[in-house]
């Protein structure tokens, strides 16, 4: 089905019976050339770059629950590239380019809205350290500035400038970064991969893996044993569980992140920002809600909700850079599962067992690098080799002492 | 969540740090076979459960000692809570 102008009329005009579902609902067959375990937004992703720049079709996409049912359904919806290091910084580029285009390569109304992401500083070592990263931004032919105050002025009023604590000195604009409509982005990959023929089979859970002489070559469901050629793992939050069926060992932690909605408002918020000396971001959704967010709680945890502590914290740093916000009511709460690796990078990568591959790790920056992990996922999936702008993330680095610690905290995944 | 101290009864976890896997306990002597895959095993890989956990816990906000304490990571659930050198000295007394 085709989204256009002339369709939305057309259905206008003919009562709307020419609406059809977006992908089909197969029963698996009895072999692949690629699984895909995992129906998210990066299994997704993986699918629809391996089915329309790839040109391998015979694929099944396996998921447990319903499709986007995971992260990719309850994240804050942001969108940036002003990562530091040089194995970060142009992965997350070639993704934001790829948001750039992906409306209409999906024909399918994502809403990526270019809004801009502002980071706001507060000390003149701040400052630097920003300064730093914008160049390193630049440099990966991203978009930045840098914002004084009398700027900041006028593009964000509202905030506390006058603060006695942490007065703010400025921010790093990128006006490129934004916000996506997230569920969208599921299932305008989902539409575009099916139509080219590869299977979405819900509610079905890999119970086992079949592995033979080191060779991993299908997988055990709920809805029996399929067979495929190549096996590629991409259920980041559950990736420890999964891995764990054939006893391969991650470097990642599972923890919760939190997020809040609040009543709908007028239009109040510009871009996105994030306060610069404690645990707060900020957007405001098309709808009128903020959207906010902070710090995980920081312990090991399966649970999808999280606890008082740092509801407290996230809302007391949102006061303290915006006090406006503390007449608006919280509405909702909720929470996500988070692969925090032992760096604060992802994985994709081979694994030590043969067609068996991985994908995940996101610690909490997995929504924006969604189009970029599903590409470089399907490279490594179809070619055997890593993309070049995903080359470091593999699983190596941690013998070989090639650690992406973009924070500087070393193996405590809770500070990542 | 409130963690029942051995000591100082409950306690908001919040006054705690959290460190993780309590296996960190039990670090490779440096003298060891295969030292080097045993401090990259210790150091970066996690069993990571969802179900039963043990971990560690530091009351960095109280009396400065280290708990292990035994949680479930799918229920929050908190099912038994040990001071660290008790379990430390039992290990070495073997």
């Amino acid at each position: 089905m085709k989204y256009s102008g002339f369709k939305v009329l057309w259905e206008g005009l003919s009562g709307n019976k020419g609406w059809k579902p977006l992908w089909r609902n197969p029963s698996p067959k009895k072999s692949y050339d690629i699984i895909i375990v995992g129906g998210g937004g990066h299994g997704l992703a993986t699918a629809y770059y391996l089915s329309n720049k790839f040109n391998i079709t015979n694929i099944a996409v396996v998921e447990k629950g319903w499709l986007g049912s995971g992260n990719i359904g309850k994240n804050t919806t942001i969108i940036r590239s002003n990562y530091l290091l040089p194995q970060n910084q142009p992965f997350y580029e070639f993704s934001l380019k790829l948001w750039e285009n992906l409306e209409q390569e999906l024909n399918y109304n994502s809403m990526v809205s270019q809004r801009g992401v502002l980071n706001i500083f507060h000390s003149d070592s701040q400052r630097d350290a920003f300064v730093r990263r914008g160049n390193a931004m630049l440099m990966s032919g991203a978009d930045a500035s840098l914002l004084g105050v009398d700027e900041l002025k006028k593009l964000v009023p509202f905030l506390d400038f006058q603060n006695s604590r942490f007065p703010i000195k400025g921010g790093l604009w990128q006006q490129r970064g934004g916000t996506v409509r997230h569920d969208a982005v599921a299932w305008g990959y989902a539409k575009k991969a099916d139509s080219r023929g590869v299977d979405i089979i819900e509610n079905c859970e890999v119970t086992n893996f079949l592995v033979k002489n080191g060779r991993c070559f299908g997988v055990e469901t709920t809805k029996g044993i399929i067979k495929s050629k190549k096996i590629g793992v991409c259920v980041a939050g559950s990736s420890s569980e999964v891995m764990g069926k054939i006893g391969i060992n991650l470097p990642i932690e599972s923890h919760v992140l939190q997020a809040f909605v609040s009543e709908g408002l007028k239009p109040l918020i510009p871009g996105v920002i994030t306060f610069g000396a404690g645990h707060f971001y900020v957007s405001q959704s098309n709808k009128g809600g903020l959207v906010f967010g902070g710090d995980i709680d920081g312990y090991n945890s399966y649970a999808q909700r999280g606890n008082l502590p740092v509801i407290e914290d996230v809302c007391e740093g949102g006061v303290a850079l915006m006090p406006m916000i503390g007449r608006a009511r919280l509405l909702r709460a909720w929470g996500g599962i988070m692969d925090m690796s032992m760096d604060g990078s992802p994985i994709i990568d081979k694994t030590e067992i043969k067609n068996l591959y991985f994908n995940g790790g996101w610690c909490y920056g997995g929504f924006k690098a969604t189009p970029a992990s599903g590409f470089c996922y399907a490279h490594l999936l179809a070619t055997g080799k890593p993309h070049k702008d995903a080359k470091d993330f593999l699983f190596n680095r941690f013998e070989k002492g090639r650690l992406i610690d973009e924070k500087g905290q070393g193996n405590q995944p809770n500070l990542h | 969540m409130l963690i029942n101290h051995p000591l100082l009864g409950l306690r908001d976890s919040s006054e705690f740090i959290y460190m993780g896997d309590a296996k960190l306990m039990n670090r490779p002597s440096w003298r060891s076979k295969n030292i080097k895959s045993k401090f990259i095993e210790y150091g970066y890989f996690r069993k990571n459960p969802a179900g039963i956990h043990k971990e560690l816990w530091y009351h960095e906000q109280g009396d400065r000692s280290w708990l292990v304490v035994t949680r479930n990571t799918v229920t929050h659930e908190i099912l038994k809570v040990e001071l660290a050198r008790n379990l430390k000295r039992k290990v070495n007394a073997k």
